[in-house]
């Protein structure tokens, strides 16, 4: 009995220990009321003086963004300083009759009043807010000499993000914008907080706001005193801010430019590649918008017109626009099925123009057929039957699993916007895609007839810009693929090194040599003999490439309804080529909106790119004199 | 008609059966307070506050939940809550992810955990069902394997180096110690060698440890560095006075004299606009908050209940003493949020865990006395 201990006098204790921390609670806490009482008021009036004369601030210093250049150095986004009239609310009194006053003397647009009331509404107590922005040196000296009328309004030094060529490769270099509550919520995540106090413009779009926090730099601090208006009296130390990294892209500007005039007023996107690195030669989609107009916050009139507009400026079709491939997707077709070992290249049928499946006829474009076709002249003369019999011989689910492999229907990860997720996965069509899609179980059946037309690019098969470009610089490069990007070099400022942005091969596929000089030569021959002859007439390189027309779908594209396309809209153009073909220097992908037949809007454009950048001039007929005008332009 | 107000009534009835309301409204004028705090912190965007808000939700429903399980079910997890808890720390220790010079968290693919807050529940826990279990046959072993189980945690948190929550776990640990009975004689014996170890211990600390404490002693030593954050929030404390300067009038909140405004020093920020009458209420409610749970660990039935209540209110006592001690400059600065004030989901979802156990002590005692 003795080892047990008795219960009564365990509950005794506890709570007589419950009573001593009671007190010990009751203590602590008078402590602390002491305390307060001793601040609060015996040294009240000492704390008070404190905070009024309250010295020490720590201001930041905004760091200069980082510059972004092309391939060769021509700069596509840097910052320019200007004079800026700010006011400081806490300081101007009555702001309403501040402006009215400032008026008299400066420019002041209703607009401007627009802006300083919505930055007012966002602003903190003590920060000055810009009421006009790039003052004329004439305007800065008119305002000193007014100086003294005007306590809390002062001009201010700051730097102002510029895109010097406009609307050129805007979607690929994005721009910046004030931070909104979204971007907030971003940096904290990124525990980046202490480094953006005194920023507020930060990348929203493209590459600006992928390589925000390389861009940024490294914000520095000033420790001033100020008095309890919050104003600057008396520096005591700096540390200065860090300048962001610059970026210099692969793309060539030039070529870009070059690129996008050659598409005019028509809609659509071209994507080169250099097949080696998977760096990103040029990315256009059109039309393009003015990335300027949202530096200082785009106009609600300039937004609405950008947003309305029918042809859908801010959207990156690059990456957002997914397309059927149509007869793009045949050479992709015929190397699987040379991989598979389920066609030879000189296994031939017989077209009679047409091919019967059930009760359903899919027809060739020709009328009565191509004749015999083999391998070669399937790809070369674009013929439909060949492959409706070999996508009913392959089965959906090997045509998946290849097309996957070269990574149709999967985001590419190109280095544009905060993260993957702004990129398009397009369709890449199989029994499971179609599963997830639909709902009803007899919609997410998978029929054996809808697989004869994913042979010919059609049906459910839709692919952005991006993603056919990178399958074609896979096939160019014999099968080892490459992540594409757009950034070849971060150049750190604070070292001056270059941190190259190291091209890694994703996969080899491992296809066999044979198969590929199969796929390589029918290629050739689209230019030499077939759809592509016209377009590549005297080019002196060996290129290869393949025509493509797409029925229209809308630009969305992830949804196949028969009923909605209209007959009256013409069909996308699509081609694809890469050149030279023994050692691929560029691989591409254009498409053309509503540009009817492959061989007659797109192939020409291509051509244009492959001139340009293999021989540094464009195709004869094609507008000289633009060329020279660009050449002007950037060559001082 | 009856027979809809009376399904209702009595749905109303069960859902609220395990709310403890005392607790419920003492925290909830806390949380108000805090939130209207937050709110003046964060001025420039009511992002924080409406995310605070959304915590407040969250914890709300953990503290519901937790009070509708029975204390029994609550000993079973002590264990394996207190492995979980153990085996978190030492990945941490080994795989941790470093931020500020602190290995604190852990990478668990889509997000990142803090394991040493699991701790400050798991503690407790453990160290009730150990003295639960042992009750009827204790013996000074026991008092030492307790000690074992407390300091190891305890080592680990400290290693990270994270001090505020290493003395919250030992805190926690150490009241389940005292209440269970550890004799005065040792208590008192513990005290003396502490004092004796002092120097020694001075020597193990990091330097910004010492820094910090050094700095207490004297501020002035280093008004840029370490000694910024005591000399402002105390000059906002005290130029607050008697009646404070005013919601949302706080100078040295609005000039961003004070640091990490809206988590630890929030009660800078408050005690600035609502002065020593605010201050006052404050610690009023949270000796409320104390004495309900003090109340409810005197009444509870067994001695695993006892224990658990009686070290989570203590619990809530170390956060707001040493928390506003630091903020007022008479303890060390630790990073030790202010309970139920201070912005952070996952300090206020381990707060709600504990109102959560002593609502579900208090409101399932009367079922084990029939």
């Amino acid at each position: 009995m003795g080892d047990f201990n008795n219960p009564e006098a365990d509950l005794d204790r506890f709570r007589f220990r419950l009573g001593f921390a009671a007190v010990f609670v009751i203590v602590c806490f008078g402590i602390l009321i002491g305390r307060f009482v001793w601040l609060q008021v015996i040294q009240h009036d000492f704390y008070q003086t404190r905070a009024e004369d309250n010295r020490i601030a720590l201001i930041p210093i905004v760091p200069n963004r980082g510059i972004i250049t092309d391939r060769n150095g021509i700069v596509l986004a840097h910052n320019y300083s200007a004079f800026t009239l700010e006011i400081t609310p806490a300081q101007a009194g009555n702001l309403e009759e501040t402006i009215n006053t400032l008026a008299e003397i400066i420019d002041i647009q209703p607009k401007d009043r627009k802006r300083f009331k919505r930055l007012l509404d966002e602003a903190k107590n003590f920060e000055s807010i810009p009421i006009r922005t790039r003052l004329s040196d004439a305007e800065v000296a008119k305002f000193s000499a007014h100086r003294y009328r005007f306590p809390g309004v002062e001009v201010k030094a700051r730097l102002f993000r510029q895109y010097p060529l406009g609307t050129v490769a805007s979607h690929a270099i994005g721009y910046i914008g004030r931070i909104t509550e979204r971007d907030l919520k971003w940096i904290e995540d990124s525990e980046k907080q202490a480094n953006y106090k005194g920023t507020d413009h930060i990348g929203k779009t493209g590459l600006e706001q992928h390589y925000e926090f390389e861009l940024h730099g490294e914000t520095g601090y000033e420790q001033v005193e100020i008095d309890a208006g919050g104003r600057a009296l008396r520096s005591l130390k700096r540390i200065p801010p860090v300048s962001g990294n610059n970026l210099q892209l692969t793309l060539d500007i030039k070529l870009q430019e070059i690129t996008e005039k050659a598409f005019g007023d028509r809609k659509g996107a071209l994507v080169a590649i250099d097949p080696s690195t998977g760096g990103v030669l040029a990315l256009v989609s059109t039309p393009t918008y003015d990335p300027n107009l949202f530096v200082d916050g785009i106009t609600p009139e300039n937004w609405k017109e950008l947003n309305d507009h029918p042809d859908k400026p801010m959207i990156n079709r690059t990456i957002n626009g997914a397309y059927p491939p149509g007869s793009t997707f045949k050479p992709f077709m015929a190397l699987a099925a040379l991989e598979m070992g389920k066609r030879t290249p000189q296994q031939a049928i017989s077209d009679p123009g047409y091919f019967t499946f059930g009760n359903h006829t899919f027809r060739d474009d020709k009328k009565g057929g191509h004749g015999v076709v083999d391998m070669y002249k399937s790809i070369v003369h674009s013929c439909d039957t060949y492959y409706y019999v070999l996508a009913n011989d392959l089965g959906i689910d090997s045509i998946a699993k290849f097309m996957g492999s070269l990574g149709l229907g999967q985001r590419t990860g190109i280095d544009l916007g905060k993260d993957d997720s702004g990129e398009s996965k397009g369709v890449l069509p199989s029994p499971e895609w179609k599963k997830q899609r639909f709902k009803r179980p007899e919609q997410q059946k998978w029929y054996a007839g809808e697989t004869i037309s994913i042979g010919i690019g059609q049906g459910y098969n839709a692919y952005t810009p991006i993603q056919l470009a990178q399958a074609t610089a896979t096939l160019a490069n014999n099968g080892v693929m490459f992540r594409p990007h757009l950034v070849q070099n971060i150049v750190d400022t604070k070292s001056g090194e270059k941190r190259p942005v190291e091209p890694k091969p994703l996969r080899d596929l491992g296809w066999k040599q044979k198969n590929l000089d199969v796929i390589h030569r029918a290629m050739i021959g689209v230019n030499k003999e077939g759809t592509g002859t016209r377009a590549f007439a005297g080019a002196p390189y060996s290129v290869g490439g393949k025509t493509g027309t797409a029925q229209v779908f809308s630009l969305k594209g992830a949804q196949y309804k028969e009923s909605a396309v209209k007959k009256h809209l013409r069909d996308h153009a699509l081609f694809i080529a890469y050149a030279p073909v023994e050692n691929p220097k560029i691989a591409l992908a254009v498409l053309v909106e509503n540009g009817g037949f492959g061989a007659q809007s797109a192939a020409p454009i291509a051509r244009m790119v492959l001139d340009y950048y293999l021989l540094g001039k464009l195709p004869a007929g094609a507008a000289q004199e633009d060329s020279e005008a660009i050449e002007e332009e950037h060559e001082e | 008609m009856m027979d809809i107000v009376g399904t209702l009534r009595r749905t109303w009835a069960n859902a609220v059966a395990h709310i403890d309301f005392p607790l419920l409204l003492i925290t909830a004028a806390i949380m108000a307070v805090g939130l209207g705090t937050v709110y003046s912190a964060t001025y420039d965007s009511t992002h924080r506050m409406m995310s605070q808000a959304g915590n407040m939700g969250i914890a709300l429903v953990v503290m519901w939940v937790v009070a509708r399980i029975p204390p029994q079910k609550l000993m079973s997890f002590a264990i394996p809550l207190y492995i979980v808890g153990v085996v978190l720390l030492i990945a941490v220790f080994l795989f941790g992810i470093k931020v500020n010079g602190a290995r604190r968290w852990l990478s668990i693919g889509i997000t990142r955990i803090q394991p040493s807050e699991i701790m400050k529940i798991a503690m407790p826990l453990m160290l009730a069902w150990y003295f639960h279990k042992y009750e009827a046959t204790l013996k000074l072993r026991h008092y030492g394997v307790a000690a074992l189980l407390l300091l190891l945690p305890f080592g680990l948190v400290a290693k990270q180096p994270d001090l505020g929550t290493a003395l919250l776990i030992g805190g926690a640990g150490f009241y389940v110690i005292f209440f269970a009975g550890l004799p005065w004689k040792i208590i008192i014996g513990l005290l003396a060698s502490a004092a004796a170890a002092a120097p020694i211990l001075w020597n193990m600390l990091h330097d910004y440890q010492q820094k910090r404490i050094l700095t207490l002693i004297d501020p002035t030593t280093d008004p840029l560095g370490s000694g910024y954050h005591i000399i402002q929030s105390t000059i906002a404390i005290g130029s607050g006075g008697a009646f404070g300067k005013g919601f949302l009038n706080g100078t040295q909140t609005h000039l961003e004299f004070i640091p990490e405004k809206h988590t630890d020093f929030i009660f800078a920020v408050y005690s600035e606009e609502w002065g020593l009458l605010g201050n006052a209420t404050l610690v009023a409610l949270y000796t409320l908050l104390i004495g309900r749970g003090l109340m409810i660990a005197s009444a509870a039935p067994t001695t695993f209940s006892r224990l658990l209540a009686g070290a989570i209110t203590l619990g809530f006592f170390t956060y707001a003493f040493i928390n506003m001690g630091m903020v007022s400059g008479i303890l060390p600065v630790v990073g030790v949020p202010l309970p139920f004030m201070s912005y952070g989901g996952t300090a206020l979802i381990t707060l709600f865990l504990g109102i959560g156990i002593l609502m579900s002590i208090q409101t399932h005692r009367m079922l084990v006395k029939k």
